[in-house]
């Protein structure tokens, strides 16, 4: 059955931050990002590896001219992304979808915030 | 009423560590029972720019080794093009590793992280590779090769091979020089841990050029199969027009085997030796019978180019023995299924890992697909290429552990 299981105290998880949280078999990847709480089954869907331990960042985004002539790229930061670090799978933070195929997602989590702590339902 | 405290962990504040980062391989390796049979890993790597120190003294020639001395290996690379494979910081382990400890009691440091990863993944016995190593076949100094490469495996097979008996080579060979590629074969072939050779296929010499033979006799005559390992070559002139690494390494790793496996067949050297086995390493799966339509099909018209074939080229290649790694395997599973009964893979296939590299494959990759047998996933893992390699069954600690704790002989 499911329960909620404590993470740590709010103030303790700063934006950005991420814990793994381990309960019997099962790892889930807490985040924090811009004051909300996200938190995804730690086990990418590419070969296993721990997606939720992995850096974070911003969707890459080509940038074209009025002409579609290639100019830069830069970093989209509204919508970062989850990186796997065996090989590079990227999962978007917001939602759980695998930026390249939304028809993969990873199994989400909810979070709860009461009395001050984060609390994941496992 | 069993109550499970639920652990808490700041990745981010954590010390790099191979076995925690492989946490989930080992996890695996115990629900799929791996213990229960042998794996081996034909293709995995070290990164021996951690020793170079140590090669460098092995370099004979005193001038060439104040050369990569104060270089600090820079004379290996005279077009390095590199700097993609950690994926800007995304694959973890690539900036991370250089300040890993190995395992307290190994012999080497090499030895100490070789086997974090390897115990991880349930593989027990693993044939390393070299890394910058695999693009010293384009450097334009052929003695930079030579000198290099004996240099390298003197170290290895004296450093390494020799206290670790779970780690076993394919010795790099200097084919620029054939003469010096056949010593190697003379001076190293019979050393503890050597169970063939290699040629590594970013290179630009024609390896059915007569001055081959004498090598490819003596490695017949030895029973040591001949590898042909691929990589990546930017400088190419063919490949220099594409922008991007993805597309480098997807078309460059198949492309150099393809040449060389081409080559090879259509030259007849698998009639003029026919005991000399030939190992096809990392260009994944999917090019193989793309080369074996195409040959096949232009054999049929122009038979008459390649008379000493005696069967189809694909015959020949369905005899070859082929690396699993980097395994294609997006929504292609009947293509893969194919593939696999085109290549005889029950009995040609050969698992690989290719870690620490970024697009490294688990044993799950071949154990979790739905269409073999558990006979031809324990082939592909590890049986087939003890018989190739003429290996002694071995299982590791950790997996005989395994097997005590269920009460199993080892």
């Amino acid at each position: 059955m499911a329960q909620q299981v404590f993470v740590c105290n709010e103030i303790e998880m700063k934006d950005g931050d991420v814990r793994i949280v381990r309960q019997d078999r099962i790892e889930v990847g807490v985040y924090r990002h811009e004051g909300a709480f996200y938190a995804y089954r730690n086990h990418c869907l590419h070969q296993g590896g721990p997606a939720c331990e992995g850096i974070i960042r911003g969707k890459v985004v080509d940038i074209y001219a009025e002409d579609k002539s290639f100019v830069a790229q830069t970093y989209d930061d509204s919508e970062p992304h989850i990186i796997c670090p065996w090989h590079g799978w990227e999962y978007k933070l917001k939602t759980g979808e695998c930026a390249p195929d939304p028809k993969l997602r990873l199994k989400r989590h909810d979070v709860v915030q009461r009395e001050g702590g984060v609390y994941v339902v496992i | 009423m069993n109550i499970i405290t639920p652990i808490v962990r700041d990745p981010n504040a954590e010390q790099f560590d191979t076995s925690r980062l492989l946490a989930h391989a080992r996890q695996q390796a115990e629900d799929r029972k791996y213990e229960d049979f042998m794996i081996i890993d034909v293709d995995s790597h070290h990164y021996e720019t951690g020793s170079y120190k140590e090669i460098f003294d092995y370099i004979d020639d005193p001038v060439m080794r104040d050369n990569f001395k104060f270089s600090k290996g820079q004379t290996l690379h005279p077009r390095s093009t590199g700097g993609y494979q950690e994926m800007a910081g995304r694959i973890t382990r690539y900036q991370h590793r250089a300040t890993e400890q190995g395992l307290p009691g190994a012999p080497h440091r090499d030895i100490g992280l070789t086997r974090k990863w390897m115990d991880a993944m349930g593989v027990d016995v693993a044939c390393i590779f070299p890394t910058p190593m695999l693009g010293l076949g384009l450097n334009p100094v052929i003695q930079v090769e030579v000198q290099y490469a004996r240099a390298y495996n003197r170290w290895l097979t004296e450093r390494i091979l020799a206290e670790e008996p779970r780690m076993v080579s394919m010795l790099y060979l200097p084919v620029n020089d054939p003469d010096a590629a056949l010593k190697m074969v003379e001076d190293f072939g019979g050393r503890k841990g050597v169970i063939g050779f290699l040629v590594t296929t970013a290179r630009y010499k024609p390896l059915y050029d007569n001055c081959y033979m004498k090598l490819y006799r003596a490695l017949e005559e030895r029973g040591l199969p001949i590898a042909f390992h691929s990589a990546t070559n930017w400088g190419d002139q063919g490949m220099n027009i594409s922008n991007k690494f993805i597309a480098i390494h997807a078309l460059g790793f198949s492309w150099f085997n393809i040449l060389h496996m081409t080559n090879w067949v259509v030259n007849g050297i698998p009639e003029r030796f026919p005991g000399l086995k030939s190992i096809w390493i990392e260009s994944g799966l999917a090019w193989i019978p793309f080369v074996m339509q195409r040959l096949d099909n232009e054999y049929m018209m122009r038979s008459s180019e390649a008379p000493t074939l005696k069967r189809l080229p694909s015959e020949y290649m369905r005899e070859m023995y082929y690396s699993t790694q980097p395994m294609e395997m997006i929504n292609n599973h009947s293509m893969l299924q194919e593939t696999f009964k085109m290549i005889n893979a029950e009995s040609q296939l050969l698992y690989a890992s290719d870690y620490p590299h970024w697009d490294m494959d688990l044993p799950s990759t071949i154990y979790d697909l739905p269409f073999l047998s558990q006979q031809a996933k324990r082939n592909i893992l590890g049986e087939s290429a003890r018989k190739l390699f003429k290996l002694d069954t071995l299982i590791a600690p950790e997996k005989k552990a395994r097997l005590k704790a269920r009460g199993v002989a080892a």
